[in-house]
């Protein structure tokens, strides 16, 4: 990474200009609608938290050189301009206290797309020197060891053995010709090893043909969450590498939403390519197993489950309505938030605010929106499908002192597989 | 100085075609301003269309989700009431059906007068809470800006010029009317330069943004 300027932050501001952002602009009359979608603002009711206002930065530029009165008032010597010091002073609404869940983008009444504009942003913070520690540090993990966590092959090594011990399934390693790539994230492999249990059970009951790949194992992207075109770029090329040195036909994002939409929505662009694969999250894929009457279950969880919908797979993916047929199979009594899918509440650590430290109180305070969601429905267990929204909800739970555990969809579907015998 | 009369005539002559000159001059370089900064190939494999759910979402914006409206109620009624309002009384009180007859050879059924009058007195009703609310909700204090109150008055004058002609309120009617005129010469002037375009650009920014989601396969 080379020197960071403010006109370099202004240039990538300038490159990222595009016709849904001159229109989203225009149309802006500041209601203030989008502040009430936001978990940071409504649990913090500061009105600096207002996503449109976040955008400020973005703003100023669009109008002074994309549009003929700003130029105009710029000739005359009026009008704000975008300084070192109004980006430092944005860096903590544009990182903290946003996690590009997308609901205001869903709430606007004139349709303004602000998440999508939030990514555009971070790309000039990033260029211009302004963006968290935290996820500069996971930046450079992510390029120098291939984890944003620093993690290495040999620490996910011992857990594959541990899962064949545990299993007596061989875990397969860079098969060639397989028909999925699966790829973890760090955090999935630290926290939830279960994870790599349940699919290699449930892989081996539904007869599929997979495998990870030790060039590269780590499916999130650290560039796509600080806003680097360029770091993005060089993580979802080496997942593409390893998918067509293997010769897959889709690769299977993890339980994680951040990674299934810097896969499935961003990584193309990033490379500027099409890829010679499919992408699936694991939800997809499991959905389709149990379509094609090959995930043989049986009993039922028969406690009150809710469920959370990351946003990244419900409101950004679509990934809606698979999750709850897999419900379905597993769970008799469950029960949806008020408010899901693809109005769901962000958990409030998505986006970045999980790898910076910084942001750790507004983290907290925007959970609190997620903590009133669970107490209006009183589930017994949430259940959801992205390890980071899992740790949040963990720690959330715990920090208000709420025991309500949280499980992972992929390993409740595994633990009621019926035995391959009994499945004919 | 020039009487009533000559000023009337001034609004509805000279006036008139310098507003519809700046409005039709200025949108289009609006427009073209934003059309000509296109948009990038997008190389990931689409889940769903772009032109329909891009449609959809034009006209599904103009009714909030449940979550929202129970959240801004006073919003979401306040605002759309005097929206309503103001284009009801436009494009159906009985003159401006006339005016559009005589300018573009197209009518409709008009509103009997009282019906637009009472249209006109919750309109301006409404134009003032949503000032009062301005001034006074925290996230609208906070984000309004000197042009937000600007566009207020130029919006709140047409109406309260109409209301007090029709009325006869201020005499004589050739004054009143005249300024009626003139106030909606300043809003069309206005349009251009200001987040009075979201007119019409709310339109484009609906359709993009229905058309980027529901490229993922969400109806947004």
């Amino acid at each position: 990474m080379s020197e960071f300027t403010l006109e370099r932050g202004l240039q990538a501001l300038r490159e990222e200009m595009d016709a849904p952002v001159a229109a989203f602009f225009s149309s802006c009359v500041h209601c203030g609608l989008c502040a009430q979608a936001c978990p940071f603002f409504v649990e913090t009711g500061d009105p600096k938290y207002t996503p449109i206002h976040k955008l400020e930065p973005l703003r100023i530029l669009w109008e002074n050189e994309y549009t003929l009165f700003g130029r105009i008032k710029g000739l005359i010597g009026l009008g704000e301009r975008v300084t070192d010091a109004m980006l430092e002073q944005w860096e903590p609404l544009l990182y903290d206290s946003c996690s590009m869940c997308g609901r205001c983008s869903l709430v606007c009444p004139v349709g303004n797309d602000i998440q999508y504009m939030i990514r555009k942003t971070r790309e000039g913070m990033v260029a211009s020197g302004h963006s968290p520690e935290g996820l500069i540090a996971a930046s450079v993990r992510a390029i120098n060891t291939g984890s944003p966590m620093g993690l290495q092959w040999k620490t996910l090594e011992v857990q594959i053995r541990h899962v064949e011990t545990a299993t007596g399934l061989k875990v397969p390693l860079d098969q060639s010709g397989a028909d999925y790539l699966v790829l973890l994230s760090s955090m999935e492999i630290i926290n939830f090893p279960e994870y790599l249990e349940a699919i290699t059970k449930i892989f081996d009951h539904a007869g599929v043909s997979w495998t990870l790949s030790q060039d590269c194992f780590e499916a999130t992207n650290a560039g796509v969450q600080i806003g680097s075109k360029d770091v993005a770029a060089t993580l979802v090329q080496r997942v593409v590498d390893a998918a067509v040195k293997l010769g897959v036909k889709n690769v299977i994002s993890p339980e994680c939403g951040h990674a299934y939409t810097a896969i499935r929505w961003e990584g193309p662009n990033a490379i500027q390519r099409s890829y010679p694969f499919k992408v699936f999250h694991i939800i997809e894929v499991l959905d389709q197993l149990r379509a094609e009457g090959r995930l043989k279950t049986g009993g039922k969880e028969m406690d009150r489950l809710s469920m959370h919908d990351p946003c990244n797979l419900a409101r950004k993916s679509g990934v809606i309505d698979e999750q709850r047929r897999l419900m379905d199979l597993v769970a008799g009594n469950f029960v949806d938030l008020k408010e899901h899918g693809k109005f769901q509440w962000c958990c409030g650590a998505g986006g970045g605010v999980s790898s910076n430290e910084r942001a750790e109180e507004l983290k907290m305070a925007a959970f609190k929106r997620k903590k009133a969601q669970i107490e209006e429905v009183e589930p017994e267990r949430m259940v959801t499908m992205c390890a980071t929204c899992r740790t949040q909800l963990e720690e959330g739970l715990e920090e208000f002192n709420m025991d309500i555990p949280v499980v992972g969809l992929t390993e409740m579907i595994a633990d009621h597989l019926v035995p391959k015998t009994d499945a004919r | 100085m020039i009487n009533p009369m000559e000023f009337l005539l001034w609004t509805k002559g000279p006036m008139f075609d310098v507003a519809v000159a700046v409005l039709a001059l200025g949108l289009m370089v609006r427009l073209v301003e934003i059309f000509m900064l296109g948009r990038a190939h997008n190389y990931a494999e689409a889940r769903g269309g772009q032109l329909g759910p891009g449609l959809k979402t034009v006209v599904t914006r103009f009714v909030p989700d449940p979550g929202t409206f129970q959240r801004s109620t006073f919003d979401v009624i306040v605002g759309t009431l005097w929206h309503v309002g103001f284009i009801a009384v436009l494009l159906l009180f009985i003159p401006h059906v006339e005016l559009i007859k005589q300018t573009f050879g197209v009518a409709w059924p008009a509103l009997p007068n009282p019906v637009s009058d009472a249209i006109t007195a919750v309109t301006l009703a409404g134009l003032i809470a949503g000032l009062v609310h301005r001034l006074t909700q925290p996230v609208k204090r906070f984000l309004s800006t000197p042009q937000d109150y600007l566009i207020w008055v130029v919006t709140f004058l047409p109406v309260l010029t109409g209301y007090l002609a029709y009325h006869r309120l201020i005499g004589p009617y050739p004054l009143i009317l005249g300024a009626h005129i003139l106030s909606v010469e300043l809003l069309m002037i206005v349009l251009p330069f200001t987040k009075l375009t979201h007119i019409f650009t709310a339109f484009i920014a609906r359709w993009y943004n229905g058309a980027t989601f529901g490229r993922k396969g969400v109806q947004s």
